[in-house]
């Protein structure tokens, strides 16, 4: 049953094959089994899923239908859930009880979802392989000794080890892209401004989008169908109406125009590149034309996203200061020793280390060397993308430079942690929507492809993702032990 | 360039975040690289461009009806917070 | 030591935007609600909310700017504002910084000497207030009611125009006047609805730069600023004149010590790192919004003034008083018309004497004055048709105020009604007359300063009824001989 993709579970829930409390049984079982070994939660939410279940058996049984409707799924712990704990990742927020549901949760309830859980995540999603949670690193179910990637580690982990057909996440620098390549699963991160961030706990707000993680590009196609679309409590969520995302995914790939980005390319390990070279013929068997672009202004990405980034969360997490809500320090002796303490403790190194990085980048006399010259290079890169986009329909790529690290392998060095970010910040800067499909293995461990497109071509990169998946099995691949 | 221990207390004080001394090395050595290695931008000549400061470039701000949609939840919200009295959030003494 | 310094005040005001709403939320912004009743996940920064502009606001920025003759920014950015304080929830404010809403702006300003002066509106923008700290009745602690943060405001801020306490009170005032007959700010001061920063500094006559200046917070009263103002000039020249050197800084003015202090607590840290808050995007205002808001704007005081001084034919300083407020604006026109042509002087004299003096005395506004424009016709028109004489008027109007009966009622019921009848009036001299034989001797013989005493006993007899023109021209037949007056 684990095993199984959203559209065939949905099948059987509405012929009454299985129930969703069934359903929701036995992924409770394999979580209670399984996960000690993957850390890949803060919170379970067994009673609530299934209370959740038995309402859409009922709903079901009423006639009710609907893609998602029975569908158990995990939320990041960074999307607020009315009544339930939410952490983000951080002691900050060990103790916080959310009074209210994240747009992205309401919908996806709305539409009779079963919420197993919260997953694990770095810290307030700062974080590339899920090791500065405060609730301990989730293992990689490919290999337990390596990182599942992050910041949305647990979601992807949770995923990859059919413990829910699908998990929610949240995209800043790649943080649903690279977890997803390097735990074999299909990610995607939609256009900025296509999902409500309402609800949401800001890291970088002009840089995070919600998105998905699913086993597969249709999957993920159901999931953005319920995510997507206005919402007046975001006045960055955009007002254009949002296609049927299921409905596009028998497009034919004939004269579809796919770039390679010579950037992605340079100096990629061989085996990474001979992966990307096999996607690549299966595009052209499949009638798609493939060119060389180029994005001369990639290379200033990393370090433009760790400007504006940093800068942006050091504003944002300003409101943990130990007075409404979260962690409040023992008995301080002041105001400031309340602040300093409270958000000394209650924040871990790399939160840490970013918000005095964002200090220091928008302190007077370095705004202008860092902040401002960020931000001008951030339109360079964007208008690289937007000439590409004139030449192509979608430039395709690899989602990282390698498969999953060694646990504890770059947490003393952040600047080389960074770079894993390096093919999925770009998207992030300019907004667009990418996704990650598997694509074969690297040393038994899954890599991943990246397609990533126009604002709001959604549905033409599901489409291309989803035919990609129809000439491969990649994306059906299991981890050893969570067939 | 690289950040001396100064700098990072100063920094430090700025974001209200305490740093102890055994930390205090640490963050002084990796806020250094950090900033290394995003000077590469400040040694990048792009004079004359257009700062970017979203993604929503050239989109501008929707406005909503005044009228109030609120109201009041104080208890709810309160359960929260570390330390209330009489619907007031409590704090130490703030000197003006 | 005054006279060869120069001193130099801009302000800073805030004025409370009268929106039912907050400008980022939909909480209530009435004053007095009990704390943290009105402050919902948006005002209290909760986790993962967001701030979405309320148009309103928007609408009342650009009418002041339009009142103002200023510049409405086509596109103007919110910026954030980062330091930490407990009634600051984000952290940060939502203010605009390098682009705001409004800019380059001009205002009348009438000074007390009739004098008119221009000061310059540098610029007007939005931004959010704050919290409040409550201290009382807690040890070593402060209690937080976020009610107010939230609250939309328009920061006013004016060129260093100013030369003295009392100029920047004048433009204040001006200020205030504005907004409320914007109807953008209820312009209550005790409720902080409006309230001031003063920027001081004094430098040498002649002297080009300004010298440093200190920023007094918090002003809100006109009295506070005028005092504040003062004392801080004071200050200033003393430090300077003993060797002292004046330091940047923000103070704070306390009124029962009349003084002003420094504020260290909140300069220590002064490095507020704006940037445009990436969960707004920048605010575009179209000519046909400008338009639709110019459609709204009301009579302008200086306008109204205007009208008043060649309608009425009032001197400027009388139609500045008459128009100082939409209130006493509409009083006077209303009394105006109730008399008959010729009579608006008449009017002006009496609501800006005797009115305004008993509103002050028993400190009631115009809208609920004990006597309201029509008992007020019905007093001025037994002036104009002499059947009281103005000094009798006076004690009538006292009469109306105190007992809230109509003119006509008072003076029947105390008798006032004026003796126009010739002969009563004769009879009555001829008695003084006779009384006073050694007077009427002297004057006869030149003492023309006389004739005010036979005035006076007449009047005196009369209980002031007669009609001083009559008691005039009889007194002068009556008396006659010397009086080659
Ligand atoms: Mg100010
Ligand atoms: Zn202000």
């Amino acid at each position: 049953m684990h095993n199984l993709f959203i559209g065939e579970l949905a099948e059987r829930l509405k012929n009454r094959q299985i129930s969703s409390v069934e359903l929701t049984r036995h992924l409770l079982s394999r979580i209670e089994r399984l996960n000690p070994a993957l850390n890949a939660f803060i919170t379970l939410t067994a009673e609530r899923a299934l209370a959740d279940a038995a309402a859409a058996d009922a709903r079901l049984k009423a006639g009710e239908r609907g893609p998602l409707l029975g569908i158990p799924l995990i939320h990041k712990d960074i999307f607020c859930t009315d009544g339930v704990k939410t952490s983000c990742g951080s002691r900050m927020l060990d103790n916080f009880v959310a009074p209210y549901d994240a747009t992205v949760v309401a919908r996806l309830k709305a539409a009779g979802t079963v919420m197993l859980g919260k997953s694990n995540m770095d810290e307030f999603a700062m974080g590339s392989s899920n090791e500065t949670s405060y609730y301990g690193p989730v293992k990689n179910p490919w290999d337990t000794g390596k990182v599942p990637g992050g910041s949305s580690g647990g979601s992807a982990a949770a995923t990859a080890a059919r413990l829910t057909p699908f998990a929610t996440g949240t995209d800043t620098g790649g943080s649903i892209r690279q977890p997803a390549a390097l735990t074999g699963v299909t990610g995607l991160k939609p256009t900025y401004g296509r999902v409500s961030r309402y609800g949401m706990i800001a890291f970088a707000s002009s840089l995070d989008q919600a998105g998905v993680f699913a086993r597969s590009a249709a999957d993920a196609a159901a999931a953005l169908q319920v995510m997507a679309g206005f919402d007046p409590r975001d006045s960055t969520s955009v007002d254009a109406p949002v296609p049927d995302y299921s409905a596009a995914l028998g497009q034919p790939l004939k004269g579809l125009k796919i770039g390679l980005l010579r950037e992605f390319f340079d100096g990629l390990e061989p085996r990474n590149a001979a992966l990307i070279e096999d996607a690549l013929n299966i595009y052209t068997g499949l009638g798609a034309e493939t060119r060389e672009v180029s994005l001369p202004h990639l290379p200033l990405s990393v370090p433009t996203y760790y400007v504006v980034a940093p800068a942006e969360c050091s504003s944002n997490l300003s409101r943990f200061d130990g007075v409404r809500f979260g962690y409040r320090c023992e008995n301080p002796k002041d105001l400031l020793d309340l602040y300093k303490r409270s958000r000394g403790e209650g924040f871990g190194a790399e939160v840490k280390r970013r918000i005095m990085t964002g200090t220091y980048v928008l302190s007077a006399g370095y705004f202008d060397a860092y902040y401002l010259k960020a931000q001008k290079a951030r339109r360079l890169i964007t208008d690289d993308f937007r000439s590409a986009f004139e030449k192509v329909d979608l430039v395709i790529g690899p989602t990282t430079p390698t498969p999953a690290f060694d646990i504890g392998a770059k947490m003393n060095d952040p600047v080389l942690m960074y770079l894993n970010d390096i093919y999925t910040i770009g998207a992030n800067l300019a907004g667009l929507p990418g996704v990650s499909v598997p694509c074969g293995f690297v040393d038994n461990l899954p890599m991943g492809l990246q397609l990533i497109g126009p604002h709001f071509a959604e549905a033409k990169l599901l489409n291309a993702a989803h035919q990609y998946q129809q000439a491969t099995d990649w994306h059906r691949h299991a981890p050893r032990g969570y067939e | 360039m690289s950040l001396t221990r100064q700098d990072v207390e100063k920094i430090a004080h700025l974001a209200r975040l305490s740093i102890t001394d055994q930390e205090m090395p640490v963050y002084v050595s990796s806020l250094s690289s950090i900033v290394n290695f995003v000077d590469e931008l400040a040694r990048t000549d792009i004079e004359g461009v257009l700062p970017m400061a979203h993604p929503l470039d050239g989109q501008h701000q929707r406005m909503r009806e005044d009228a109030v949609s609120e109201t009041d939840h104080h208890e709810k919200y309160q359960r929260n917070a570390p330390a209330v009295t009489a619907g007031l959030y409590v704090v130490p003494r703030v000197i003006e | 030591m005054m006279r060869d310094w120069e001193v130099v005040i801009g302000l800073e005001i805030h004025a409370q935007l009268a929106t039912q709403s907050k400008i980022f939320s939909g909480s209530a912004t009435a004053y007095g609600a009990p704390p943290n009743t009105q402050a919902n996940l948006v005002d209290l920064a909760y986790p993962g909310v967001l701030p979405v502009l309320n148009a309103r606001a928007v609408q009342m920025a650009v009418k002041f700017g339009l009142a103002v003759d200023a510049t409405v920014a086509r596109r103007s950015v919110f910026a954030r504002k980062n330091y930490f304080y407990p009634d600051l929830p984000k952290g940060y404010q939502i203010s605009q910084y390098e682009l705001p809403v409004v800019s380059r702006g001009t205002l009348k300003v009438m000074l007390d000497d009739g004098a008119v002066k221009i000061v310059g509106i540098t610029r007007a923008h939005l931004e959010e207030d704050a919290g409040k700290s409550l201290h009382e009745g807690l040890a070593h602690a402060s209690g937080i009611d976020l009610n107010r943060a939230g609250t939309p405001l328009l920061e006013i801020v004016s060129e260093p125009d100013m030369r003295s306490a009392k100029e920047a009170v004048a433009y204040m005032k001006k200020i205030h006047t504005l907004v409320r007959y914007l109807e953008i700010c209820d312009g209550n001061m005790q409720e902080g609805s409006f309230r001031c920063d003063a920027n001081v500094s004094v430098r040498l006559k002649g002297e080009e730069k300004f010298g440093t200046r200190a920023e007094i917070k918090n002003l809100n009263s006109f009295r506070f600023v005028e005092k504040a103002i003062q004392y801080e000039v004071a200050r200033q020249v003393e430090l300077i004149e003993s060797g002292g050197k004046v330091v940047q800084e923000t103070r704070l003015y306390d009124s029962d010590k009349d003084e002003t202090r420094s504020m260290r607590s909140k300069e220590e840290a002064n490095d507020y790192r704006y940037f445009p808050d990436p969960d707004l995007l920048p605010v575009e205002i179209d000519a046909e919004f400008i338009e639709a808001v110019r459609k709204t704007l009301p009579e302008l005081p200086d306008q109204k003034a205007a009208r008043f001084a060649k309608d009425f034919g009032l001197s400027a300083y009388d139609a500045g008083v008459l128009s100082a407020s939409r209130e006493l604006g509409a009083y006077f026109e209303a009394v105006v018309a109730g008399l008959s042509a010729g009579h608006a002087k008449l009017a002006a004299n009496w609501v800006m004497g005797e009115l305004s003096s008993a509103l002050n005395r028993d400190n009631v506004d115009i809208e609920h004055s004990r006597v309201n424009p029509l008992q007020l016709i019905g007093l001025l028109n037994r002036i104009v048709d002499e059947t009281i004489s103005g000094k009798i008027a006076k004690e009538v109007f006292e009469a109306m105020w105190s007992e809230g009966k109509p003119a006509d009622a008072i003076i029947e019921a105390k008798g006032l009604r004026q003796i126009t009848d010739a002969g009563a009036i004769e009879g009555v001299i001829d008695a003084v007359i006779a009384a006073n034989p050694k007077q009427l001797a002297d004057y006869r013989s030149g003492k023309d300063k006389l004739f005010g005493f036979f005035v006076g006993q007449v009047m005196k007899a009369t209980a002031g009824k007669a009609n001083p023109a009559q008691l005039n021209d009889l007194l002068k037949k009556k008396l006659g001989g010397g009086g080659h007056a």
